[in-house]
């Protein structure tokens, strides 16, 4: 189970002051703190507040002053291909592009991308239609992602499907179509695509978000999820997956199964 | 039709220990594959072979054995020597009379041994205990101590008592061999213990106890399988080469002891085969060193061996 520590992102208040003031302290303290919590990945978004012109450079910043002090591969996460091929330009090891979409153009920039730089990448099941509503539209846009992917020669290991999960509190039926697109998106192909989610957007606005990002981690998990954007400092949520990984037999069980899991 | 050889895409490799010192080092381990799949990933180091020897006279060994080393088994120093001319890559010394119920013999005199020994013989040394929890706790210090800096191999520590042993290793540098009773999460676990204790991983070897043909290989076979498997997909804490002590086991089966008789035939070739058949079958299974007893049997697995290294690329 692989884990991208989504903390470094603009959105959050002490990001955005550290990048408004080119304050490389708060960034180093977030890429060791989730290095040591368990994150595979550290997600770096310059955040909405940044100028689309100034993108490429804080992006390039922020990836730089992350793989200063921690040795884990960054997932870019930005709407800007320049923003994310300036972060690819300076990344060491393998990146992780976060993402397309299923619309043509977006496909036609960053699948190339990805093959350029032998990049992973991220493919949202969704097109300028929005979020599909159940599991087979996401499905019929994930094949999409992959057949272009394919096309790029991107190996399946390196695609890593989204079909997208929504607020409990506002798409509560979304919840069992993203399960069911996830068993899908594992027939598509073989070698099947990897998939992923943005996990945290499940628990949006509601009460009790640790216990619900942690037990929808869980079930995606037993119907084949391979990655999840979290916080990975939320121990719980750690160990919930962590104790999956062994029962799902993904790793060799030891009794020190929650320490083995972090420092992966 | 053109037919496609399917390759795994592994993430990691096993880890690589290197015993002894130049110009007889040896390396174990490395490999980014399973086993032999040449095709697939790099295979650096094939397997080692070592020739066991103990420190006491063997009250009953088979006549195979006593044969083969007529003259020399009452004497580590000469026996070692005896070894080295078959042409093994280490020699381990078993330190048996130190057990309770053998000599009782104190730290001081097995060091003596071990030092006299490598000393006389320039190959790396493989030191194993005498059988007893307790009794390896008291001579592995003094042991280590004996053949500081040679890099040699010492173990087995266990569960039970790692703490010193491993304190012992890393002080004198040595490697340890890490010894789980067939049993994977023990295996893991233990690794875990020791390499928390500052030990580095490439100075590791897993003795996750040998069984011999007829005797529960199958179960040696499969739990070096799905370490291999977890190691190769990433697990660092099952990446340690594995260290497989096939002369104990195989020569203390009732094939290898009977002797010559018209039911099961000639003794010799029968015992023999047992070793030989025992290593080659856990050499598919990723075995990194193999320790033997009957020179003979050194002989065929070697031949195996290297058989078995030619490429075989598609």
């Amino acid at each position: 189970m692989i884990l991208i520590g989504e903390r470094i992102n603009g959105m959050f208040k002490d990001v955005r002051n550290a990048i408004l003031n080119r304050d490389p302290e708060p960034i180093k303290d977030l890429a060791i703190r989730q290095t040591k919590a368990g994150a595979r990945y550290l997600d770096i978004n310059t955040g909405p507040t940044v100028a689309p012109e100034e993108q490429p450079a804080v992006m390039e910043w922020l990836v730089k002053v992350a793989q200063e002090v921690s040795p884990l591969p960054c997932c870019l996460d930005s709407t800007n291909p320049d923003a994310i091929e300036a972060g690819l330009k300076v990344h060491r090891g393998k990146a992780m592009i976060n993402s397309t979409t299923a619309d043509q153009w977006k496909m036609d920039i960053y699948f190339p991308m990805a093959a350029k730089y032998g990049a992973a990448i991220i493919g949202l099941a969704m097109n300028e239609k929005g979020v599909p509503k159940d599991a087979n539209d996401r499905i019929a846009l994930a094949m999409e992602l992959v057949a272009n992917a394919d096309a790029h020669g991107i190996p399946m290991e390196d695609l890593y499907i989204d079909p997208l999960i929504l607020p409990v509190n506002v798409a509560q039926d979304h919840c069992p179509e993203v399960l069911e697109a996830i068993r899908q998106v594992k027939i598509l192909a073989s070698p099947p695509p990897r998939t992923v989610l943005g996990l945290s957007n499940v628990s949006q606005r509601c009460p009790e978000r640790s216990l619900l990002n942690r037990t929808y981690l869980v079930m995606a998990m037993t119907a084949g999820l391979d990655a999840a954007i979290v916080d990975v400092e939320d121990e719980a949520l750690v160990d919930a997956a962590a104790t999956a990984n062994i029962l799902l037999n993904r790793e060799i069980y030891c009794d020190a199964w929650l320490k083995t899991f972090r420092q992966r | 039709m053109a037919v496609t050889i399917a390759k795994e895409r592994w993430t990691s490799k096993i880890a690589e220990v290197t015993i002894g010192t130049e110009p007889n080092a040896i390396k174990v381990g490395g490999d980014g594959t399973l086993p032999f799949l040449h095709f697939e990933g790099e295979m650096p180091n094939p397997p080692k072979i070592a020739l066991e020897i103990l420190d006491m006279e063997p009250p009953e060994w088979p006549a195979p054995l006593v044969e083969a080393y007529a003259g020399v088994m009452g004497d580590p120093v000469a026996w070692a020597k005896k070894c080295a001319e078959f042409g093994p890559d280490a020699i381990a010394i078993s330190l048996v009379s130190a057990h309770p119920d053998n000599k009782n013999a104190s730290p001081e005199e097995v060091a003596a041994t071990v030092k006299a020994v490598a000393d006389a013989v320039p190959l790396p040394l493989i030191i194993l205990g005498c059988g007893n929890e307790d009794k390896d706790v008291e001579i592995f210090p003094a042991v280590a101590e004996a053949v500081s800096g040679r890099n040699f191999l010492l173990g087995p520590a266990t569960a039970q008592n790692y703490k010193t042993i491993v304190a012992a290793c890393m002080v004198h540098g040595h490697n340890v061999i890490a010894q789980s009773p067939l049993d994977i999460n023990l295996a893991k676990q233990l690794n875990i213990l020791i390499t928390e204790m500052a030990m580095a991983p490439s100075r590791i070897m897993m003795d996750v106890a040998t069984a011999s043909l007829g005797y529960g290989l199958e179960y040696c076979y499969s739990i070096m399988e799905r370490a291999r498997i977890g190691a190769l997909a990433g697990d660092k804490m099952l990446a340690m080469p594995i260290i497989l002590l096939v002369g104990q086991e195989a020569w203390k089966t009732k094939e290898a002891k009977t002797g010559s008789n018209a039911e099961w035939g000639d003794q010799y070739r029968r015992a023999l085969l047992w070793e030989v058949v025992t290593a080659v079958a856990l050499a598919q299974a990723g075995g990194a060193l193999f320790v033997l007893r009957h020179p003979e049997s050194l002989k065929h697995l070697r031949a195996h061996l290297e058989a078995m290294m030619r490429p075989n690329t598609y």
